[in-house]
């Protein structure tokens, strides 16, 4: 029952793929065996006076080599030291966290995998294992990432804000202009973009699911710092809220308020 | 050797125990903790009515701690009893229920309902700075502090221990008002207040403007204030305010705790409980000492 543990995972290997964005290869012992499309893990600083996990989203997973594949932004000091592993580094992780996509909700239907930003990274392991008609739509500030990797796994769509390559603006206008049509969403992004989608997804009747975010402290599901509203009382807290880390990341879009 | 302590009459197997708040009632981190190897489980504070907490962020880390404003989310006592008191019954170990509230009335129906419910203490939260500044207020005045404790004893039916605010110029003063309203236990410490601002977003970093700084940066605080509350109140003091092992532990039993909890460093690693567990252990048998009495206030 109590078996679940932090593990010091190796560093395989890690580099940068894009202005401030990394990747980063672990080994782990148990956490690649368990892990799902569209979980995360809680990933520790090495300076100890950085006390709270940074909670990473998974990109890939390789069963075999029991490692797994993080691509983040450096977004403050606990995730610039990250930058820094290399290979034969070791750093402290705790997971798989959190519930992933619903795979069975989407296979043998037409789904959007739609990512925005630092919401790219989960659709590549999403798109890899989900068996279905696979319109991926990512979207990005300008340099592009993971791209190679998701037009493996579907039609890959791109949008991008300065209009460098693909459809210029959001994942909603490169849905417009290419006219695409699909039964169930898979997303993952900013809270606009994530708002919008809802939206589209609303006026269009498609079953929408969407990956939050919020600042965790133990992401386990105990501190309640990860919160978001939802739209009915919810049956573990008793009050309008649900937990990020444990309920979600991923929740219909028609469960929680954005 | 021995590592059982006695707290107002109740015997834990060892000193170490959870902080309120930072392990909810258990359920999430018995799947990396065993809980039956713990000295007691002290639960997420719990109102007479569910309360919905704060809007988020609710947290923010800071250089060796952080800042919460949670806002005491919690689903209320009637929920409380039906499922969460069960889960812990399931458990070898002692079940020390936090009670919060905004008012006197609103803690005395919680304490009344937990008359009824096998556990086996309270703890009284009159100390978080997360939800109205009138309240606090309240927590921070000895007058009030008396009145309360004495009403909670009138009809609680298990010991009570009454978990203090360091935000006051004398917490002996404030421990001396709860020893004479018939408190069995002291807590101390509660987070202190705290502000952190987000340069980039030029914003409070957390929704609530202020928070509640925990951490290992504000244990040399609360070693201070168990040293000085041990030296003028006779009851039995659980110490907590950045413990991450078990030197941090052994620093508040010899300044004269007899139990101690673990809080933020539960979000660093789950199973640091029994690291401090283990590590006083080692520090006993190390240094020749039998009983873990010998330790406690040893240090003058």
């Amino acid at each position: 029952m109590s078996e679940k543990k932090k593990e010091t995972c190796l560093v395989m290997s890690q580099e940068k793929i894009a202005e401030g964005i990394y990747s980063l290869w672990i080994q782990t012992e148990m956490i690649a065996d368990e892990a799902k499309p569209g979980q995360f893990v809680s990933v520790y600083s090495a300076d100890k006076s950085r006390m709270l996990p940074r909670p990473i989203s998974i990109c890939e997973i390789d069963k075999e080599k029991r490692a797994l594949r993080l691509v983040y932004r450096v977004a403050g000091k606990g995730t610039e030291e990250f930058s820094h592993l290399k290979e034969g580094d070791s750093v402290d992780v705790m997971g798989p966290l959190g519930n992933g996509f619903p795979l069975e909700r989407a296979k043998d239907r037409r789904v959007f995998l739609m990512g925005g930003g630092i919401g790219v990274p989960p659709m590549v392991e999403t798109a890899k294992e989900l068996e279905a008609e696979k319109i991926i739509i990512a979207g990005y500030r300008d340099e592009l990432f993971l791209n190679k990797e998701l037009e493996e796994n579907g039609n890959l769509y791109i949008a991008t804000e300065d209009g460098s390559c693909g459809t210029k603006g959001n994942v909603l206008n490169a849905i417009a202009a290419n006219r695409l049509k699909a039964d169930v969403i898979f997303a993952c992004g900013p809270t606009p973009m994530l708002r919008a989608i809802k939206a589209y997804a609303l006026e269009n009747g498609i079953e929408c699911w969407i990956s939050m975010e919020e600042k965790m402290a133990c992401g386990i599901g105990a501190c309640l710092a990860c919160v978001c509203k939802s739209k009915e009382v919810d049956a573990h807290s008793h009050v309008n809220n649900k937990r990020i880390c444990k309920d979600g990341p991923v929740f219909l879009c028609t469960e929680v308020e954005l | 050797m021995n590592m059982k302590v006695n707290l107002a009459g109740v015997e834990l197997a060892n000193p170490v125990m959870t902080a309120s708040g930072t392990f909810g009632s258990g359920a999430e981190y018995a799947e990396y903790v065993d809980l039956n190897r713990l000295g007691a489980v002290v639960t997420k504070g719990v109102a007479h009515v569910a309360w919905p907490g704060n809007p988020t962020p609710r947290i923010a880390e800071t250089s060796s701690g952080m800042i919460n404003a949670i806002g005491l989310q919690n689903p209320g006592i009637e929920v409380f009893c039906k499922r969460d008191i069960p889960y812990l019954q399931q458990f070898d170990t002692k079940i020390i229920v936090n009670v919060c509230g905004h008012a006197p009335e609103e803690y005395l129906a919680v304490v009344e309902r937990l008359a009824e419910e096998d556990i086996d203490m309270m703890e009284i939260n009159i100390s978080c700075p997360n939800v109205n500044a009138d309240f606090l207020a309240f927590g921070q005045d000895p007058k009030h502090v008396e009145e309360l404790t004495k009403e909670i004893k009138k009809v609680a039916k298990q010991p009570v221990i009454m978990k203090l605010t360091p935000n006051v110029t004398s917490i002996v003063e404030i421990a001396k008002a709860a020893e004479a309203g018939g408190a069995d236990a002291l807590s101390l410490i509660n987070t202190l207040t705290g502000m952190k601002i987000d340069v980039n977003r030029r914003t409070f970093a957390v929704a609530n403007k202020t928070g509640g700084l925990s951490g290992p940066a504000i244990r040399p605080v609360a070693v201070r204030m168990v040293y000085q509350v041990a030296q003028a109140v006779s009851l039995p003091i659980i110490g907590m305010g950045g413990i991450t092992c078990a030197e941090d532990a052994l620093e508040f039993i010899l300044a004269g705790a007899t139990a101690v909890s673990v809080g933020t460093a539960n979000f660093h690693n789950p199973r640091t409980t029994l690291d401090v567990i283990e590590g006083i252990e080692a520090y006993m048998k190390r240094n020749h000492i039998e009983d873990i009495h010998e330790l406690i206030g040893a240090v003058r």
